[in-house]
């Protein structure tokens, strides 16, 4: 396992509890080490296993739309 | 007003929802409807205010998330509904979503005020190749290119000046709002403003790990560094909303079950809760408020690494200082001449000449001195250096002595009444005592401003020195500390550290140094702050918090931006709970009806955020 840590920027994200939820369901997943969401900053800051990249963003997605169907994480 | 496009969707929605709601009472008012009509009728502003509450209530149940907020919002307002209150029901839902659209509104706006001060970094840098001028982004500019800052642009990179001269201002850097000259060989950090020639420079670092950069991603990260009252809140927020929608189920169900009341008064006050059971206030506006100062102090040149310092800080007991380069210049000034039996100026032309040679900073400052006064400094031979005493040579065959009182023994003359303070240098010129010259390292000019300041406030001063007895003791007494502890070695430091820490009852103890050989002390205190750090790497890591031009008083607005920032959180955090507290407590006796709840919901968070707002606000000292 690599674990590599990156940082995204979110759009549209409005409530701050929102992020709140966001950030636990996140850190729950599988393969993620670590996750902060920056409410003020609109950015995840995200831990995770570089070799299950995609597995992992597309549950990350899925986190975020699940709390807040208008948030979308920019990744790069 | 630079809206967004779902904010001025959402902007159009409520318009629309206010003048429907407005028909429907009025028509209701004047016709008497049957209740079937009233029902939809009030359900179309309802709708067009709230439709995405109530469908993302829907999805999120498939999701499993109960206390959702829009899940909690429908079920009051459809709630009222059924119960007979339409128009209230349509009203509730609808200021509720004036309520988020002005939060977002103001949370926007909030962070595009940070970002606009944090706006140091620019997008992109003029580099000279191969005879060429080429814009480029910063990130693609290379150690050792020249690049060309304009009159009126930023300094994209870390560079030293190699063609023309102007003056940069640094205050997004410092707080320092003179100008700073520049000239070929001079050093320019970036996000610093060119402001009064076209220079060119050759980039000494790369973009990333330039001063602006640097900052920014020191200020950006500091969020990471939680306060207690952060985390309490992030602690309490987990809890609060099960709580109370336990308390809403409890009233609606088990109250009347025991009262034998209604159920239907009891469930209307039950509503109410669910209305009061998002946690926002708090959760947006504690960290909001951290961001804001941290934020506000970047600009003031005073990196905060998180909102945890600034708790610290705020309950700051003791400063300890360090002197040499902290408190004082670190620079060697003649400060007293004192000739026996000789003119000053044939003192300091046998001393200058004797220390000519050497490189040591006490004799280069005799040298300057020299110079200043308009002395020419003689040629010296059979210049000897004598380890830890001084200097001798010979000038016009006349035998020079410069050194301290050991040097003296040395040559049969015992100083015993040795009146100078500080490190004097005493000269024999042919075997006749000339006199003293005393060397000293200067206050800063704001040193006993800040100390004095300091002892208003209430917070003890103490100085850690390496220098002798004599010296760190005039010294503490001329800037009025309430402690010296003199001649100590590196190690010393952190074990008198240790000791007023553990000695202090209350309040938290800063240490403050220039980051350059104190590591160790700024890791034990329980703050440590670095001064003079700008495009110093090494302090800029070492400390919690770093101030970035070298003046003593940043100290006091770096305490005075943390007490504002506390007592702004404290406000929020007892200003959110309060007011919920009580509408929960008169909901639930049924003095108050679903607009408290709101306001208690939505309006204390615009207030708390904007109250948020105010921590960015600059600090006067």
């Amino acid at each position: 396992m690599a674990m590599v840590k990156k940082t995204y920027m979110m759009e549209d994200l409005d409530c701050a509890n929102c992020a709140r939820k966001m950030q636990d369901a996140v850190c729950k997943l599988e393969g993620v080490d670590g996750c902060e969401i920056n409410f003020m900053m609109q950015k995840m800051i995200i831990e995770y296993d570089d070799e299950n990249e995609d597995k992992i963003l597309k549950q990350v997605k899925k986190c975020v739309k699940r709390v807040e169907p208008d948030c979308t994480v920019l990744f790069k | 007003m630079g809206l967004t496009r779902k904010q001025k969707r959402m902007l159009i929605r409520i318009i629309a929802s206010v003048v429907l709601l407005a028909v429907d009472m009025v028509a209701s008012h004047i016709l008497s409807l049957p209740k079937a009509v009233l029902i939809v009728i009030y359900l179309i502003p309802f709708a067009v205010a709230g439709y995405d509450v109530v469908w993302k209530a829907i999805r999120n149940i498939g999701h499993g998330q109960v206390f959702d907020e829009n899940f909690l919002m429908t079920i009051a307002t459809i709630g009222a509904m059924i119960i007979g209150e339409y128009s209230e029901g349509a009203a509730v839902m609808l200021f509720y979503q004036v309520g988020e659209l002005f939060q977002s509104i103001a949370t926007a706006r909030s962070r595009r005020s940070v970002a606009e001060l944090m706006d140091i970094r620019p997008d992109s840098a003029v580099v000279l190749r191969d005879n060429k001028r080429l814009q480029v982004h910063p990130s693609e500019v290379e150690v050792g290119e020249l690049i060309e800052i304009r009159v009126g642009e930023k300094v994209p990179i870390d560079a030293v000046v190699i063609e023309g001269v102007s003056s940069l201002d640094t205050a997004a850097l410092t707080g320092e709002s003179m100008p700073r000259d520049v000239g070929v060989g001079s050093e320019t950090l970036s996000g610093s403003v060119n402001l009064s020639g076209n220079i060119v420079c050759r980039t000494t670092k790369p973009f990333g790990e330039s001063t602006a950069s640097k900052i920014l991603e020191l200020v950006e990260n500091a969020s990471s560094k939680k306060a207690r009252a952060e985390s309490f809140i992030t602690r309490f927020a987990r809890i609060y909303t099960p709580c109370v929608v336990a308390a809403a189920v409890l009233v609606a169900v088990i109250v009347p079950l025991v009262t034998g009341d209604e159920f239907i008064k009891w469930i209307t006050r039950a509503l109410n809760f669910l209305v009061v059971s998002c946690p926002c206030a708090l959760v947006i506006s504690v960290p909001m408020s951290f961001f804001g100062g941290i934020g506000g102090a970047s600009r003031q040149g005073i990196l905060i690494k998180g909102g945890n310092y600034m708790e610290t800080l705020s309950k700051v007991s003791t400063v300890i200082f360090d002197k040499t380069g902290t408190l004082t210049k670190g620079e060697f000034e003649v400060s007293r001449v004192n000739p026996v039996g000789c003119s000053e100026r044939e003192l300091i032309e046998s001393a200058a000449a004797a220390e000519s040679g050497s490189n040591h900073p006490i004799a280069q400052s005799l040298v300057r001195y020299a110079g200043d006064i308009g002395l020419t400094i003689p040629d010296v031979s059979e210049y000897r250096e004598i380890a830890g005493k001084g200097v001798e040579c010979t000038l016009l065959g006349e035998k020079i002595c410069a050194g301290n009182t050991r040097l003296m023994e040395q040559e049969g003359l015992a100083l015993d009444n040795d009146k100078s303070h500080g490190t004097s240098v005493h000269i024999m010129r042919n075997g006749k005592y000339l006199g003293f010259v005393e060397i000293s390292d200067k206050p800063k000019e704001d040193s006993s401003r800040t100390i004095s300041k300091l002892g208003q406030m209430g917070i003890r001063t103490v100085i850690l020195t390496g220098d002798g007895k004599e010296t760190g003791e005039a010294v503490g007494k001329l800037l009025g500390v309430d402690r010296v502890y003199t001649e100590l070695l590196p190690e010393n430091k952190v074990e008198i550290t240790e000791q007023i820490i553990s000695s202090s009852e209350k309040g938290s103890t800063v240490f403050v140094g220039d980051g350059i050989n104190d590591a160790p002390v700024l890791s034990r205190a329980d703050v440590g702050i670095a001064m003079g750090a700008a495009g110093s790497d090494a302090a800029i890591e070492a400390a919690d918090i770093v101030i970035m031009d070298d003046k003593p008083s940043g100290i006091i607005k770096a305490i005075k931006i943390s007490r504002k920032t506390l007592r702004i959180v404290y406000q929020n955090i007892w200003f959110a709970l309060i007011v919920k507290a009580v509408v929960l407590v008169t909901s639930a006796v049924g003095v108050t009806n679903m607009w408290a709840a709101v306001f208690a919901d939505v309006g204390v968070a615009i207030i708390a955020v904007l109250n948020a707002m105010r921590a960015l606000g600059t600090q006067k000292d």
